[in-house]
């Protein structure tokens, strides 16, 4: 009896501790290894960079080991215009793309939670519909568009628009739209959860209590989608914040985001340190707004019980 | 509607205008009527019930009242003025939602006084009017929590404050009490009409519980299939359903088919039964006896008298604390409900299954019916 107890017991902590072996071998290690390496100097030699660990030196070898680390890549990080440049340049496109995905994405969640019910499911379908396309060719299909004798160019000049082409490809609004356009579903998904099973009575009571539509949007419906807003601002800004591929394909080669000095750094310059110490900084940083985000959410779990 | 008080009160709503007329009102919701061509009139001060069975019309009739429905046909009137375009937000009523739809973002005291916050009244106003209301609804020293933290019996009183703080000329309830236990709801129904005293001001309470309707209601309209099948006062609706639906719908009844013979009796299956008033049916017609299971008597000797009485076999029964409902089966293989009171101490039954009875009753206990 009791031995079936145990075993039982047994079973569940092993539930318990699966998602945690997980997080342990594909987050945890993987982190510590980016951590230790940016932690090294570069070398010629391979790996291109030393001290390497080894066993097999024992105890004085770990000795040494500790004794070689420094922290001048953060140095340097901090030192240098180019990272804080591209760290401001990354946040500053991963806020306003936000808002604008904010200002975007809320009426469409809103006109699709407001819909009739059979439309629906036809409705979140045609939001994911985009991701059955590779996201490598849509990126691409906007080069197509942007380019100077693109399509864009060609809808704006023969509404007469515009005079002459005009250069979309290569700057900051080739990103935005790239951006706006990627992580759209990611925004308008949470928002529409989030309208959609709002209690339809407490609009109406709202209107009995003598409330023109306009402001029960203000007092009620925003409100109460705010842990919409939150869920779809992070889930957008945080990858947005290391986006790679937009940035190199639809953005000018003057301005770098975060994630394309990382890439040059490991790849052209073969700094590992370097890249490392970047990758760690960059989700220190962004750890700031998922506690935040965690903090916003027990006190709304608190309130709402 | 020959009774007396009935009289004076149809004389005083003569006297003034009803506070509210529903004016030959459909409501379509596309072909399929929820209401149909429904007249109906409320009296200023009034405590006015709805009822009626689950898709019988009667929260659409209080959604047209509230401004979130509006008639296919006919009109509305509030004090003789037609509201039929006025927007929910602008009618001077307020409505407690059946599941109160308090905002759950909002502390009590800002579910209170969000009515007061659309007209732009005071700082001091609202606090004041707020405090007002906490008292009114015994929630003193709540005003800062959470809806999330209030029990259900709570949350109903916050519900019940936030419509009454505007000072409504109708108040509007959608089954107010359905979600609390029944002995909260017995309390609260009495806290309702003690309430609904002291304001003075017209309540219009939608229930599917006809006890509820019972006790709170100075009128009630009974309602089926989108009609009006009567409107009266609790005693008349109980003790002169005007039709078998009514009759059955109400209370327990049972129902004997007959037919009015030259001398004023009843000829039915169980013999030739005396009737005090046959309502102005004339001989030939055929007619419904509806008795109530109270007013019949169960006796193992045949009574002698002036009364009904027919012969029968306990069938079975039900016991329920305060009464038994004993159903006999007659000589037309036909049950009567009869409930008897449990009058002795010990909870003994009086009669046994199979028990050959039978069951009595006066002239005047039973009603005519014609339809």
């Amino acid at each position: 009896m009791s031995t079936q107890a145990n075993r039982r017991n047994w079973g569940a902590r092993l539930v318990v501790l699966l998602p945690y072996l997980w997080l342990v071998i594909f987050f945890l290690v993987p982190f510590v290894i980016v951590l230790k390496i940016s932690l090294s100097q570069t070398a010629l030699a391979l790996p291109p960079y030393v001290p390497v660990f080894d066993l097999a030196a024992g105890w004085a070898g770990l000795m040494e080991f500790t004794t070689q680390l420094s922290v001048d890549s953060f140095r340097l990080l901090s030192s240098d215009a180019i990272y804080l440049f591209s760290y401001f340049k990354s946040l500053q496109i991963a806020a306003i793309s936000t808002i604008l995905l904010l200002a975007i994405g809320y009426p469409i969640a809103y006109g699709m939670a407001r819909a009739p019910r059979a439309w629906q499911p036809l409705l979140v379908m045609a939001v994911v519909l985009p991701f059955w396309t590779s996201f490598l060719i849509r990126i691409y299909a906007w080069i197509n568009i942007l380019q100077r004798d693109g399509l864009l160019n060609d809808v704006l000049m023969r509404l007469h628009v515009i005079d002459t082409p005009a250069a979309w490809l290569s700057s900051d609004t080739a990103i935005y739209i790239g951006v706006v356009y990627s992580y759209l579903p990611f925004m308008v998904l949470p928002l529409y959860a989030a309208l959609e099973r709002m209690d339809e009575s407490l609009l109406e009571a709202a209107a009995d209590l003598g409330c023109p539509r306009w402001k029960t949007f203000w007092l009620v419906t925003l409100p109460l989608s705010l842990p919409g807003v939150a869920a779809g601002a992070l889930l957008c800004f945080i990858p947005i914040v290391g986006e790679f591929v937009i940035p190199d394909l639809l953005g000018g080669s003057e301005t770098m985001m975060i994630g394309q000095t990382l890439w040059t750094e490991f790849f052209s310059n073969r700094d590992w340190p370097v890249a490392s110490a970047i990758a760690v900084s960059l989700l220190v940083l962004l750890l700031l707004p998922i506690l935040f985000y965690e903090r916003f959410q027990q006190r709304a779990l608190e309130g709402g019980q | 509607m020959a009774d007396g008080g009935d009289a004076a009160q149809e004389k005083a709503a003569s006297e003034k205008p009803p506070l509210v007329r529903f004016e030959a009102v459909t409501k379509r919701f596309g072909t399929v009527a929820a209401i149909e061509a429904l007249s109906l009139d409320i009296a200023q001060g009034e405590f006015f019930a709805l009822l009626g069975p689950s898709g019988c019309g009667k929260t659409t009739l209080l959604r047209m009242l509230a401004g979130f429905e509006t008639p296919t046909e006919g009109r509305i009137l509030l004090d003789g003025e037609d509201i039929g375009a006025v927007q929910p937000h602008e009618r001077p009523v307020n409505m407690m939602f059946q599941s109160y739809a308090l905002f759950p973002h909002l502390t009590v005291e800002g579910n209170i006084s969000f009515g007061l916050r659309q007209e732009n009244a005071t700082r001091a106003e609202i606090s004041e009017r707020v405090a007002e209301m906490l008292a009114l609804v015994r929630l003193q020293g709540f005003g800062e929590r959470r809806i999330g933290q209030l029990s259900g019996g709570q949350r109903q009183r916050v519900a019940l404050a936030r419509s009454l703080i505007k000072r409504p000329r109708v108040l509007l309830l959608d089954e107010p009490l359905a979600a609390l236990d029944k002995k909260l709801r017995a309390e609260t129904q009495f806290e309702l009409m003690e309430l609904q005293r002291r304001l003075a001001t017209t309540f219009v309470i939608v229930t599917h519980d006809q006890e509820e309707a019972m006790i709170v209601a100075d009128r009630i309209a009974v309602m089926n299939h989108g009609r009006v099948m009567q409107v009266a006062p609790p005693p008349e609706i109980y003790e002169r359903p005007n039709s078998r639906w009514v009759a059955d719908f109400i209370g327990e009844a049972t129902i004997v088919e007959g037919r009015i013979s030259a001398s004023g009796t009843m000829d039915s299956a169980l013999g030739q039964l005396r009737v005090a008033n046959t309502g102005g049916a004339r001989s030939g017609d055929t007619v419904w006896l509806a008795l109530r299971p109270e007013k019949i008597g169960v006796s193992s000797e045949r009574l002698a008298g002036e009364l009904n009485t027919v012969p029968g076999t306990v069938s079975e029964i039900g016991y329920r604390g305060d009464i038994s409902i004993y159903k006999v089966r007659l000589a037309d293989r036909s049950l009567m409900k009869v409930a008897l009171a449990n009058v002795g101490a010990r909870g003994r039954a009086l009669f046994k299954a199979d028990d050959l009875v039978w069951v009595s009753w006066p002239p005047d206990a039973g009603v005519v019916l014609y339809s």
